[in-house]
């Protein structure tokens, strides 16, 4: 085999960086998640609902759960951390943020590896993933 | 008991505790507080039992090679009290969670490719959010009509797709050559270093808006429509197209699992069951896969779907 083939048969560096991000967000995230869980339903920390009272909430659909209980859509998850369940929204926005920082990690190895089309096509990445995340977008029944 | 045995006991006793546990007879036996609110069990009946659902789903979603969101959405929105919104808002960050634990491995052996999943994700994640916003907006039951005649076109694609291991590429497209989309990558069971290049990529990213809507709105992964689109349409490699398409997921899903998350659709007594179950499933299912006949567990999953589907469609309707 030549070296330019056994070269070629490897990840690219950007490739190689953004897995090593991906794995340790996703085992941070997942980790933070559990634990956040088990403190949650070992009551631990007292839940913004009783345990006992969530069947009456998941069969309603989202507007009325929020309306029913009071809960703040968006970001309002941040405010409420003192409460079991919404400690889990700590690892769930870990696990759904990952990628945005795989992303914003990548860019500058791309442009300084002169991929210029690659480099603006993750920076546009980063800019729709963040929107997403950031509650602007809100819509509803 | 041998090896082999033991695992198929466990299947055995998965699907049987699967058939238990969701069967609404057996259902009503289970112990239950006048003070459980409207629903009759008590708060920890339906995340156990879905947790040991998701666990069966993560088994026969290995052994029939399909993603875990596929199955999750249509079967718990069709069998379980949970509103459709929340079941969406788990689903995808089941999927989530599914692809972002392949990524890494996938990407790091190369198989996954940066470069094919890059524009695609751009395409595909922004959809996404379209989808997510249009599922949200919608009335709940024309969703679910949505749903139903998804789910089933999706046993016929599962029924008559075609699969190629090295499909012909004689010429790559001039946006993949601009864009320089193309690897190389070695096939273990043969040891052959494969070239691989993609063509038809206008028309690729085209049907990428219709997945990322797809997979937004319903929350389900999109594994079964990527993989095609990336294997017989565009040309690159099964393993390629399997790997980048589950990689693609963790981009496609975090855009939409985003949408949902802030919208309220996420309930972490739902989520992390579920999440668990899957997780747990697919160890099980790995070493399942060497005894199991694929063929069989494949029609098992299409049935189910197929029921489901149907029970999504019916529901929709209000029959």
């Amino acid at each position: 085999m030549t070296e330019k083939e056994q070269t070629s048969l490897e990840a690219g560096p950007e490739q190689v960086l953004y897995a090593n991000i991906l794995r340790k967000g996703m085992f941070f995230g997942l980790v933070i998640l559990f634990i956040t869980f088990a403190i949650y339903i070992f009551g631990i920390m007292n839940p913004y609902i009783p345990l006992d009272k969530i069947s009456d909430y998941w069969t309603m659909n989202v507007h009325d759960y929020l309306q029913h209980t009071n809960i703040k859509d968006g970001w309002g998850w941040v405010g409420m951390l003192g409460y079991g369940e919404f400690v889990n929204f700590i690892g769930i926005a870990l696990l759904s943020g990952v990628t945005i920082i795989c992303y914003i990690a990548i860019v500058p190895v791309l442009f300084k590896n002169d991929d210029k089309i690659f480099g603006i096509l993750a920076v546009l990445e980063v800019i729709i993933l963040t929107l997403a995340a950031s509650g602007i977008l809100a819509v509803g029944h | 008991m041998g090896k082999n045995g033991r695992w198929w006991l466990i299947g055995i006793l998965c699907l049987v505790g699967f058939a238990v546990l969701v069967c609404p007879v057996f259902a009503a036996e289970a112990p239950h507080t006048a003070e459980a609110g409207a629903d009759a069990h008590v708060w920890w009946y339906w995340p156990v039992v879905l947790f040991f659902v998701t666990l069966v789903m993560g088994v026969l979603a290995v052994l029939a090679g399909v993603g875990g969101g596929v199955l999750f959405v249509p079967i718990i929105s069709g069998f379980f009290p949970f509103h459709l919104d929340f079941v969406r808002g788990t689903g995808l960050l089941v999927a989530l969670a599914g692809a972002l634990a392949a990524g890494p491995g996938l990407l790091k052996a190369n198989l996954a490719s940066l470069r094919l999943a890059i524009p695609v994700a751009i395409i595909a994640s922004a959809c996404a959010i379209v989808g997510a916003m249009i599922g949200l907006a919608l009335p709940t039951n024309i969703v679910q009509i949505c749903l139903g005649g998804t789910i089933i076109g999706i046993c016929v694609l599962m029924l008559t797709a075609k699969k190629s291991e090295f499909p012909d590429v004689p010429k790559a497209d001039k946006l993949s050559s601009i864009l320089r989309i193309y690897g190389v990558y070695r096939e273990e069971s043969t040891g052959k270093v494969i070239d691989w290049k993609v063509h038809r990529t206008p028309l690729g990213l085209v049907l990428f808006i219709m997945i990322g809507v797809m997979a937004g709105m319903f929350g389900l992964g999109a594994g079964w429509a990527n993989v095609p689109v990336l294997n017989l349409l565009m040309g690159a490699p099964l393993k390629i197209s399997v790997a980048t398409s589950k990689f693609l997921l963790s981009i496609t899903d975090t855009s939409a699992a985003w949408i949902y998350v802030n919208k309220g659709c996420v309930i972490p007594m739902m989520v992390v069951p579920s999440l668990v179950g899957i997780m747990l499933g697919s160890f099980i299912g790995v070493p399942l896969l060497k005894i199991a006949k694929p063929t069989v567990v494949r029609w098992l999953v299409i049935c189910m779907l197929a029921f489901a589907g149907t029970k999504a469609l019916l529901k929709g309707l209000g029959i």
